[in-house]
């Protein structure tokens, strides 16, 4: 089963339920942090770290001494990444989306391929947990393409925890596609509330079942229980306002050591989660 | 006019509540909120829409059956896997190259514009405000960033303001890249937390990547006093200046339920102080009334 977990809102625990989530099962669980810009669960997982690989992207190099400046390449292109000058083809690989098709357009056969820099994944375990993330090279624009390698790691029979970015554009739904149920985290608060929306909206658009966690669910107001009872969206969870919790959080530490009682916590939730997995509920 | 733009690397650490106070305290001045992917500005803002328009931006490819072959040229070329067996394309997958479209040798594949959201301009209680709406699963949020800062940098024309003051969105990526490129200086929010440093380490070195200067202001400092120092540390060794230290208040969730500003709400709460003293340290650094 693939479960991503997503929020619209950043800051709202997805990390935190995430992490916890991947080490209270005692089942064979796989930890994919997809929130590549800013990837977090390492600092509380510290998984061993056994492999790096280093992520490119295909963008063009064009031989000169080939090229007849015939220009089909900078006509297909939709992103502005090749561009055909007088006597010369400027390729700007940063702005290039991999697709090719200078390359498959190209008449002389002038254009082929090298690498641009995504990130880079590394891979680990903490006991017997799995652990993988991609960590976006700063000044990359692109995440999505990182975002699909770090998933490429999905082992089919085990139970894959995606830790998704927030908001709700592309790297939300590369982190989402394909899943078997969207866990969306949140807070009370309106601001909460209204990214919840998109998220549930995004979660609509990928038919996919999902479920609630409510964070600091006693600070802030109650429109979210409103809101999740009129969608027909479950509230698996809810986690209290705790300075404990906070302060542990503030130290990477696992709230599942800080706070042990949190661990039974986290396999009620997964255990809350399989019936909405098998019922394929959706939202309204 | 100069352009301050407040990002945090990691989401949820006050940045949209910090700008909205500072459109409490600032004078003559545009908003602009630069996080298209879930803005949530206007929730404080309540803006009136003066203007309405929509977005477009991209293509999504859509194959006509009736016309096409099944030549499978299409399936071979795109590296998307955004058309199925039965030659229907997955508008979720398919990233607008165009590349089945310029190459379909039937002419099967047509290639329209996207509309991928909405923006607006309007009026609020602390003046205008350039503001947008990505659609749910859309792309380009970049170029959605970069056309509603361009429209906030209108409106500072239209009305002679000393400031444009933007929002921007969390991570590092496109958006972000789209959201700092040639601001006076951007202000960066970060929580005391093993995540909030590391996150702001990262985007602090984007802002020295694209040369804006940065500045730093610590939140919710006093939960872990020993995080918010080593951000200091961080700062200090990055030559960026820490502006403030922020206090733990709950007034800021409150003033948030009511829809006010902090310093609407309780201008003489803790946190709204602190807020007070931050943006005159702001003004300073940026050189404006």
């Amino acid at each position: 089963m693939i479960m991503s977990i997503a929020s619209g809102k950043g800051g709202t625990g997805k990390t935190t339920v995430a992490t916890n989530l991947a080490v209270s099962l005692e089942v064979d669980v796989q930890l994919l942090d997809c929130d590549v810009e800013e990837p977090n669960a390492q600092l509380f997982i510290q998984a061993a770290i056994e492999g790096v690989r280093t992520i490119t992207t295909p963008v063009p190099k064009v031989d000169m001494d080939k090229c007849s400046l015939c220009g089909k390449c900078g006509e297909i292109c939709q992103f502005k990444a090749i561009v055909v000058l007088r006597d010369i083809v400027l390729p700007f690989p940063e702005l290039c989306h991999s697709c090719g098709g200078c390359v498959a357009v190209c008449p002389e056969k002038a254009i082929t391929e090298t690498g641009r820099e995504l990130g880079v994944i590394e891979w680990g375990h903490r006991d017997g947990l799995e652990f993988v993330h991609g960590r976006l090279r700063v000044g990359e624009a692109m995440s999505p393409p990182l975002i699909r390698k770090v998933r490429e790691f999905t082992r089919p029979g085990a139970l894959t925890i995606i830790d998704a970015p927030p908001g709700t554009s592309c790297p939300v739904i590369a982190s989402m596609k394909g899943a078997d149920f969207v866990l969306l985290v949140t807070e009370p608060t309106p601001f909460g509330l209204h990214d919840l929306k998109l998220a549930v909206g995004a979660v609509k658009i990928l038919g996919i079942p999902c479920g609630l966690v409510i964070n600091r669910a006693d600070m802030g107001d109650d429109k979210v229980w409103a809101y999740a009872d009129k969608e027909n969206i479950p509230i698996l969870m809810e986690i209290p306002f705790d300075r404990r919790i906070a302060e542990a959080y503030s130290r990477g530490e696992m709230l599942v050591e800080a706070i042990p009682e949190w661990r039974q916590r986290f396999k009620d939730l997964y255990n809350r989660i399989i019936p909405v997995v098998a019922r394929k509920e959706q939202p309204r | 006019m100069k352009e301050l733009v407040v990002i945090s690397g990691k989401g949820g650490t006050g940045k949209t509540s910090l700008v909205a106070a500072f459109a409490s305290l600032a004078q003559n001045k545009v908003l602009c909120d630069a996080d298209v992917d879930a803005a949530d500005l206007h929730l404080i803002m309540d803006p009136q829409i003066r203007e309405q328009h929509e977005f477009e931006s991209g293509h999504t490819a859509i194959i006509d059956l009736d016309a096409c072959t099944e030549c499978g040229l299409c399936r071979e070329l795109c590296r998307w896997n955004a058309i199925s067996e039965a030659f229907v394309v997955d508008p979720i997958a398919c990233e607008g190259c165009g590349i089945c479209y310029h190459l379909c040798p039937a002419r099967a594949v047509e290639f329209p514009v996207d509309t991928c959201g909405k923006w607006f301009i309007s009026d609020t209680r602390f003046g205008p405000m350039a503001h947008a709406s990505l659609g749910i699963a859309e792309e380009n949020s970049g170029k959605l960033v970069t056309l509603i800062r361009q429209e906030g940098r209108k409106l500072v024309e239209q009305q002679n303001a000393d400031l444009l003051l933007t929002d921007g969105p969390p991570g590092i990526g496109c958006p972000v890249i789209a959201s700092i490129g040639g601001a006076a200086a951007v202000l960066i929010v970060a929580e005391p937390t093993v995540s909030g440093r590391h996150d702001m380490e990262r985007v602090a070195e984007l802002a020295a990547f694209f040369r804006v200067p940065a500045m730093v202001c610590v939140n919710k400092f006093d939960l872990n006093p020993e995080q918010a120092e080593a951000i200091g540390a961080f700062a200090g060794r990055k030559g960026i200046a820490v502006v403030s230290r922020i206090p733990f208040d709950p007034v800021f969730t409150k003033a948030m339920v009511e829809g006010k500003t902090v310093i609407e709400y309780d201008g003489h709460s803790e946190g709204a102080r602190a807020v007070r003293a931050l943006w005159e340290k702001i003004k300073e650094r940026l050189g404006i009334s």
